[in-house]
């Protein structure tokens, strides 16, 4: 099985691809760290390799949550297995 | 099974201050940049002697003086140091780095170029380098106790397998090593902005806590007094954007990985400033990778960890620079940099435990004389930090 995205802790909003060449409408597995679980999921656009998918319905304004911390803002909704990025998630510092 | 760092030990040279060093450079050492071209003359003519040229060290005053001399001692006396050639354009501050160095007990000679001319003093600096690679050649290594090896850490051009594996296995790594006794030290003041409060939770007083504070609260200030923008092309990094680090906090969480679960912050450090005793310290630096481990060598480690996501290629002249990435692409397109491959943690091939005893058994191999990537490489980066401007 290959594992197409990985999350630190199922209360985050985001996953983490770890595949070359992930594209849009591909069934994927995600799995998850700190439980130790694995989840199906659907991705929206083709996404890089580092790069965050959403794995929640996010809007506009919401905190990012990773590692279970906050890490930034929203600047546009964001729809679950979307490309989530410097596009549409901003710092909350500086 | 797991490596028993109780009993587990390597082989280096037993220096004068008591230290153990795992490399036998001789360094020639220039005060300034003047120095730079005779120095690199004195490498060139005396095999087994290395020149660490550098851009500063004229009209420099106050604290970024002081760090300026702090660091240059601190290089010639770290352990992995048999001997130095320093050699500057005038007697007074060269004499001063030769005085700081001949206290630790490490051989050491100082040239001055004015009166003399770059020929001159490259013959007399020549003979004296000859003379220091003949005894650094002589001496014989002694094995030593792992818990005498001092480990600094610090990642560069991250990305979101850093966070994931490469920092997380350091961390690992610096658990067992800190509850074994060793003595540690990571950074990167702006990069833990957005989970200072998570590093703060791990002093181990209120006293560390209210300094490592002070220490971050000062180079907020410093951002905020010169940014024009929100920082998003300096920091992340494009290359850390690349791979898809989104925003300062989400880096620094990933970076935060490196100080484990168990370890606790025993102290904090100035800059180049080397530590009193044992346990993880901080310190107060620059997150650039290359001014980051020339100041943890000026402080006297011995062996570094560098965990990067998108290939950072960084080495130092003197402390050995062990790179790991858990990104496969980074792995299949970067490999020759890589010491330590734990894309298999992605994967589940591989737990962090496992991960994190790859890179304690890549530490005792290098530790013992296995070159790193960036030694093989030629890496020598030597950047040094700059407070503000010169006078």
């Amino acid at each position: 099985m290959t594992i197409h995205f990985v999350v630190h802790d199922e209360g985050d909003s985001v996953g983490v691809v770890v595949v070359e060449g992930l594209t849009a409408s591909n069934r994927i597995q995600g799995w998850i760290m700190d439980q130790d679980r694995i989840i199906d999921f659907d991705a929206k656009n083709d996404i890089p390799i580092g790069h965050k998918l959403a794995i929640r319905s996010i809007k506009a304004g919401d905190a990012i949550i990773k590692y279970g911390v906050d890490i930034g803002r929203a600047i546009a909704d964001i729809a679950p297995g979307e490309h989530l990025h410097v596009h549409n998630v901003k710092t909350k510092r500086w | 099974m797991n490596m028993n760092l109780k009993t587990a030990s390597f082989e280096g040279w037993r220096r004068e201050n008591g230290r153990m060093g795992v490399r036998n450079h001789v360094i020639i050492l220039p005060v300034d940049d003047l120095a730079n071209a005779a120095c690199e003359a004195v490498a060139h003519n005396i095999k087994g002697a290395l020149a660490i040229p550098h851009a500063y060290g004229r009209l420099q005053f106050g604290a970024d003086l002081e760090l300026h001399f702090r660091t240059l001692i601190g290089t010639g006396c770290n352990p992995n140091v048999a001997g130095v050639v320093v050699i500057g354009i005038e007697p007074g501050w060269t004499g001063r780095v030769v005085e700081g160095i001949a206290a630790s007990g490490t051989p050491v000679e100082g040239f001055a170029i004015e009166q003399n001319g770059d020929i001159n003093t490259i013959a007399s600096a020549s003979r004296a380098a000859y003379r220091l690679v003949k005894h650094a050649s002589r001496l014989k290594k002694t094995r030593a106790d792992l818990t005498e090896l001092w480990v600094s850490t610090k990642c560069g051009e991250s990305d979101t397998t850093s966070g994931l594996a490469s920092c997380p296995t350091v961390g690992d790594a610096f658990d067992k090593l800190w509850q074994n006794g060793n003595t540690l030290v990571f950074g990167e003041t702006t990069e833990l902005t957005g989970g200072e409060h998570l590093v703060a939770a791990r002093c181990r007083t209120p006293e560390i806590r209210a300094e490592f504070m002070r220490m971050f609260d000062r180079y907020q200030g410093v951002i905020e007094a010169n940014k024009t923008s929100d920082l998003s092309d300096s920091q992340p990094t494009k290359g850390n954007i690349e791979g898809g680090l989104t925003t300062i906090e989400e880096k620094a969480l990933g970076n935060i990985q490196k100080i484990g679960k168990k370890c606790t912050v025993d102290g904090v450090l100035d800059k180049a400033e080397a530590p009193t005793g044992s346990g993880l310290w901080f310190m107060d630096s620059s997150s650039a990778a290359a001014e980051m481990v020339t100041l943890c060598a000026a402080s006297g480690y011995a062996v570094h960890f560098f965990p990067t996501g998108q290939g950072n290629v960084i080495g130092n002249p003197i402390l050995p620079v062990i790179k790991l990435t858990a990104n496969p692409r980074t792995q299949r397109t970067m490999s020759e940099h890589m010491d330590v491959d734990v894309t298999g943690l992605l994967q589940k091939q591989m737990n962090m435990n496992e991960a994190g005893e790859a890179l304690l058994d890549c530490m005792v191999r290098t530790a013992d004389g296995e070159l790193t990537a960036a030694e093989l490489l030629g890496h020598r980066e030597f950047s040094l930090t700059r407070l503000y401007e010169s006078a």
